[in-house]
């Protein structure tokens, strides 16, 4: 926790959360416009003129936070030469690897409650809105999500730790996969889908809704685009599906105007929670296994 | 080999990577509170052999026991009662040599006031109390090692297993971590499992000593006992030098009876194998013919000989005892042959 790159990325987070707020106060008269409830989420979903909002931030930066707690958790301590004396103590082995993912888990979800609720204490003060006990359940509900949605990427990193001896390689594979699945997995998603189902010639009418099922089930599988249909859900009380209908309410302006309940909400990302801690498990799982299986030596 | 007091023991005890046999059924046994030097070229299998003993790797066969523990399956107890001394050890950089005694005392379950009085002890013993608070970075190699013996001694084990313990540290260094190792079994009555390819090391510090080669162990005892072995099997060896170096002294000497074989080396010195002792009558010989004796060297009662032809033959470059550049090959083989006579 006091090493130079935790402080580098604590300083980066905290720099794009008043970034990111600040540019959601220039907008967030205009975004809660006509609305009476739920406004103080905004503060989360607002992107200014010229910066993205909160959210997206975290969507984006979360993963590297993530990567950067894990991807020398286990090669460190064999360049070190501490692993195997580590492996000497009477101790399981699996300690090991679980302490490692522990305390990454631990310092993950510390940072984002507390830049969530930073920005919460922030909004609070140069707003004046005080959020609603419900609209405050939803930030919560938000900050685990994030939470979760980072320690995939911490999972992700240790397994590479694993796998790879130099820190440097983890790194940058962790990195690659980052960036593939978060910038091109909804291009190749389009792409794909496309090719399955064209959208121009004598079927294009019959192939749009099997386009569409193809082309969000492709992306699904990034990590990325499951927790931002979850936290767009959550911090948006009026998205009501998250699947063709979303479109359609959306060309039609918001059609109609009522608020799904906390448990609604819920409800409809509940696969994509699942799935996001699946995600979390099954990195974990690799990097376990591969572990274990390994033969310490230095 | 079947001592009641055996305290290490390995059954047949196998490991292969693959094609590879790094160890082959070895049969091992060693004793209560002695020292036991395992000896033999890199790549001989000897981490291996350590690594299975604290259960780090799982053997392919057989099986490995201490204090009656079972290495693969009890690992944990056995762990408890074994130090482990890797080579080349590491620790964390950014702590203090102090504070990576005491995060290793408290994995071995020890309180935080017994943590602290320890490694004040324990430090004052290595001699590294001088740096004890200085960040572990900084060490130098030979620093490190003693915090290693330290670090090691952290949970007080009946068993300590160390690796290289020397390697890569300058002479004064050496001779006292040697002390330090040798003071382990002779005041605590540890046991000690030492593997080293130094040899003159392992000479001045083992009890028994074990010659590791290609995952086989080709030759255990007490050094004297070794050496007395190869000589009851009537090999006499010796390295003569004369002036002057001609031809005809090689000749000369195979006249004498018992001689079994003459080479010569780049250096110009003559080696002599015989099947008995033949000093007397090589001095008369050379003293009739009018030679000068300038150099002579018997061979053979130590290890040395022996282990350089390993050393030779695993391609390795020790430069405690290559001092005679000679390379032959043939009589390595028939050396080896000779040794796992017995």
């Amino acid at each position: 926790m006091n090493s130079v790159r935790f402080m580098i990325m604590l300083i980066l987070l905290i720099f794009v959360t008043f970034a990111s707020f600040q540019g959601a106060m220039s907008n967030l008269a205009k975004a809660i416009e006509g609305q009476s409830e739920f406004s103080f989420l905004k503060i989360y979903t607002t992107a200014g003129s010229s910066t993205y909002s909160f959210a997206v931030f975290m969507g984006f930066l979360g993963p590297l936070f993530g990567i950067m707690l894990g991807f020398d958790a286990i090669n460190n301590e064999q360049a070190q030469g501490t692993l195997n004396r580590l492996a000497a103590q009477p101790i399981y082995r699996d300690t090991i690897i679980n302490a490692k993912f522990l305390a990454g888990a631990t310092v993950i979800f510390m940072t984002v409650f507390s830049l969530v609720g930073l920005l919460c204490g922030v909004g609070i003060y140069r707003t004046g809105i005080v959020p609603e006990p419900e609209a405050f359940a939803r930030i919560v509900f938000y900050a685990l999500f994030s939470s979760i949605y980072v320690s995939v990427w911490l999972a992700l990193s240790i397994f590479f730790s694993v796998i790879a001896k130099h820190a440097a390689t983890a790194a940058l594979s962790g990195t690659a996969i980052w960036l593939f699945l978060t910038l091109f997995m909804n291009n190749v998603a389009q792409g794909l889908a496309g090719a399955a189902y064209p959208l121009t010639g004598a079927n294009a009418q019959a192939n749009a809704v099997k386009y569409y099922a193809l082309e969000v089930g492709l992306s699904r599988i990034s990590p990325y685009y499951l927790y931002s249909e979850a936290i767009s859900t959550i911090l948006n009380p009026n998205l009501r599906s998250l699947n063709l209908i979303s479109l359609i309410q959306q060309s039609q302006n918001n059609a109609i105007v009522s608020y799904l309940s906390l448990g609604q909400s819920l409800l409809l990302i509940w696969p994509q929670v699942i799935a996001l801690f699946a995600l979390a498990a099954i990195g974990f799982a690799a990097a376990y296994i591969t572990f274990m299986k390994r033969e310490i030596r230095a | 080999m079947m001592d009641a007091e055996s305290i290490i023991k390995t059954t047949d005890l196998t490991k292969k990577y693959g094609a590879v046999t790094a160890v082959d059924s070895l049969n091992l046994t060693i004793r209560r509170g002695e020292v036991f030097g395992l000896l033999g070229p890199n790549g001989a299998g000897k981490t291996t052999t350590t690594l299975m003993l604290l259960g780090l790797t799982d053997p392919t066969s057989g099986s490995a026991e201490i204090n009656g523990f079972d290495c693969t399956r009890e690992s944990l107890s056995v762990k408890r009662m074994v130090g482990y001394l890797p080579d080349n050890v590491g620790f964390y950089p950014d702590l203090s040599g102090r504070e990576n005694l005491i995060f290793s005392g408290r994995m071995n379950g020890l309180t935080e006031q017994e943590c602290a009085d320890r490694s004040k002890e324990l430090l004052e013993r290595v001699g590294m109390t001088y740096a004890a608070d200085r960040r572990a970075g900084t060490y130098s190699r030979g620093m490190r090692q003693r915090l290693g013996i330290a670090d090691v001694l952290m949970k007080d084990p009946e068993i300590i297993i160390m690796d290289e313990p020397t390697l890569g540290i300058d002479p004064v260094g050496m001779r006292e971590l040697t002390a330090l190792i040798r003071d382990l079994s002779v005041k605590d009555g540890r046991t000690i499992l030492i593997s080293s390819h130094e040899l003159y090391q392992i000479q001045a510090i083992s009890d028994r000593v074990g010659i590791f080669v290609e995952g086989k162990l080709i030759a255990c005892g007490k050094i004297e006992e070794l050496g007395k072995q190869l000589q009851n099997e009537g090999l006499y060896m010796v390295d003569i030098r004369v002036e002057p170096a001609d031809d005809v002294v090689a000749d000369k000497i195979r006249t004498i009876e018992g001689v079994r074989a003459i080479g010569k080396r780049a250096d110009g010195s003559l080696h002599i194998e015989s099947g008995r002792d033949i000093r007397k009558e090589l001095l008369t010989l050379l003293l009739e013919n009018d030679y000068t004796l300038t150099q002579m060297h018997e061979r053979g009662g130590d290890l040395d000989e022996i282990y350089r032809k390993y050393f030779d033959k695993a391609g390795e470059n020790n430069d405690g005892t290559s001092t005679d550049g000679g390379k032959d090959g043939k009589k390595g083989k028939s050396l080896k042959d000779r040794l796992k006579a017995f």
